[in-house]
């Protein structure tokens, strides 16, 4: 039975840049899906359109371009990606210049555009599409002059169809992360659009590839069982035409793949598990067989799926005024307390000069004296050593930037050993929060647009 | 015996909406059924008392020997909002294996 072998070099932006080469150069693929897209990158990725209309989207696979393409074309291995984040025109260009630099010709790569909704949000508030947070149920209204981007997601048709137009790249704006192996699947295996179980197991599949090493012993709770972690590969799917599948990962390389690492990421970010909803399909969790069947090889089959809903999630930002956050060690004996004076100190001074935050804007954390789990994990009476980690959040960047000089002194102006202060003052930065909300999905279908061009 | 979670099940954890989930996974289906009837949602709540601000969820995921928690209102705010050094619910996983339950003497492992 003809498999199809998918893999993930890149689960985030800012994952390790050199594992989509070893994927290449390791052993046999057929997709490689690249994921670069958070919840707020799309707003950072706006603010670049803004300022320059040539950029909005991932440079980093430009670097992935320039190191990979000979490779690419010379095994035939194709890439999914939503690299192209704002502007998947620009980045497309970009590639074509590379390719024509490395003497590559006959290089064909697709865009799906579409997805972007920030110029049509307007129009659609006022057509009646309220885009309530799906967190808060509030509608979006009264936020339109602050949104920075607005972007459905989109799922695997336009994927399939860029590579049925013979695209050997494919870059997306915001489509999910498990279409980026979902449309191979729909492609190759030629799944239809109501096909709910397969659809499901290609969800299902996309879902463990989709953090990257996460499947493979990366964040694996017995990590002292993973064989050289530092060498990890990332995981493959073979999936079946009919939706069954082994996650594995390249001989010879790190890691670990096992029933456990498998259900772990299963787990990640899970909802209510019989309907982990994506445009293509409702797929349920719940049905999930795994097997061991070898050595980093684990079998998933039994996968059953039901219709998708009517509705495409958007993910919306907007600017929510500004936040810093600084930091400096303290040692020696008496360390906690010299570190809570040094908050009280640095509160004190910011008050002097007539600056306060409300309680629920402003943070201190002891690092090193169970900050992070406060009340699970016990922290020892006194610690040789804490950081001291301070943040504010306003709606006044000169608020928030007056905090920002208010750490530096605490290592001349405050209790002994304070060190580590290093970097410069904290700036303030700009607080992108983030609103999800439901929109018919026919507002969205019918702008999305596939192309296709050779370089 | 009492024991730590840590010792007879694992666990992922990550951003979900305003909170986080945490899935714990059982190292077989014996002790799937011990953490079904021991980790309650309300006992999960208390256990994350200095975390979580709102309520705990709990679905039951037999086929991967897992439970599967939701705790809103977990993370400061949630995103780029957040003040915490944890926006993402990244250590809640490792923080719920501290739990400790009573467990027959031949299941603790």
């Amino acid at each position: 039975m003809r498999t199809v072998r998918i893999a993930n070099g890149q689960g985030f932006w800012g994952d390790n840049v050199d594992e989509p080469l070893r994927l290449l150069e390791l052993g046999p693929i057929d997709y490689l899906g690249m994921d670069y897209l958070a919840e707020v990158t799309l707003s950072i990725m706006m603010r670049q359109k803004l300022k320059n209309p040539a950029a909005g989207y991932a440079t980093d696979f430009l670097d992935f371009a320039r190191r990979a393409l000979p490779l690419l074309v010379e095994k035939n291995v194709k890439v999914i990606t939503n690299a192209g984040g704002l502007n998947p025109r620009a980045c497309r260009e970009r590639i074509f210049e590379i390719a024509r630099a490395l003497g590559l010709s006959g290089l064909r790569v697709g865009i799906v555009e579409g997805d972007d909704l920030l110029a049509r949000l307007p129009a659609l508030v006022a057509a009646g599409h309220e885009l309530c947070n799906m967190d808060s149920g509030a509608p979006l209204a009264p936020l339109l002059d602050r949104v920075s981007s607005a972007n459905a997601y989109v799922g695997a048709r336009p994927v399939a169809e860029a590579l049925a137009q013979g695209a050997q790249i494919v870059l997306c704006g915001r489509v999910t992360d498990t279409a980026l192996a979902l449309g191979p699947l729909v492609h190759e295996h030629g799944w239809a659009a109501d096909d709910w179980d397969r659809l499901a197991a290609g969800t299902v599949a996309g879902h463990i590839l989709e953090c990257g090493a996460q499947a493979t012993g990366g964040n694996f709770t017995r990590f002292w069982e993973v064989p050289d972690l530092a060498n990890v590969g990332y995981p493959i799917a073979e999936v079946a035409a009919d939706g069954s599948f082994a996650v594995t990962k390249h001989p010879g390389t790190g890691g670990l793949v096992t029933v456990d690492t498998v259900s772990e990421q299963l787990v990640y970010e899970m909802g209510d598990p019989d309907s982990y909803i994506t445009p293509d399909v409702t797929a349920d969790f719940t049905t999930i067989r795994l097997a061991q069947e070898g050595p980093d090889r684990v079998a998933v089959s039994g996968i059953r799926g039901r219709p998708n809903t009517p509705f495409l999630k958007v993910s919306a930002s907007y600017l929510d005024g500004y936040k810093a956050s600084g930091q400096v060690t303290i040692s020696g004996p008496r360390a906690v307390e010299k570190a809570r004076l040094a908050a009280e100190i640095v509160w004190q001074r910011l008050a002097r000069a007539g600056v306060t935050f409300p309680e629920e804007m402003r943070r201190v954390e002891l690092l090193g004296a169970g900050a992070v789990l406060p009340g699970i994990l016990s922290a020892p009476a006194d610690p040789p050593e804490v950081v001291l980690r301070l943040a504010v959040r306003d709606a006044d960047r000169a608020k928030v930037d007056r905090f920002g000089k208010e750490i530096a002194p605490l290592v001349t102006a405050g209790p002994p050993g304070v060190t580590g202060f290093a970097g410069g003052r904290p700036k303030a930065q700009e607080v992108v929060a983030y609103w999800p909300a439901l929109l018919a999905r026919e507002e969205v279908e019918a702008h999305l647009a596939v192309s296709v061009e050779e370089v | 015996m009492r024991v730590k979670l840590a010792r007879i099940a694992h666990a992922r954890s990550g951003d979900k909406g305003d909170g986080s989930n945490v899935g714990l996974v059982a190292a077989s289906p014996e002790i799937y059924e011990l953490l079904c009837r021991e980790v309650t949602p309300e006992r999960v709540r208390a256990h994350f008392a200095g975390v979580c601000r709102g309520e705990v969820e709990r679905f039951e995921v037999p086929n991967l020997l897992a439970l599967n928690f939701l705790l809103h209102d977990s993370l400061g705010g949630g995103g780029t909002a957040s003040l915490l050094t944890d926006a993402q619910g990244k250590t809640h996983g490792q923080g719920l294996l501290e739990m400790e339950i009573d467990v027959p003497e031949g299941l603790a492992g």
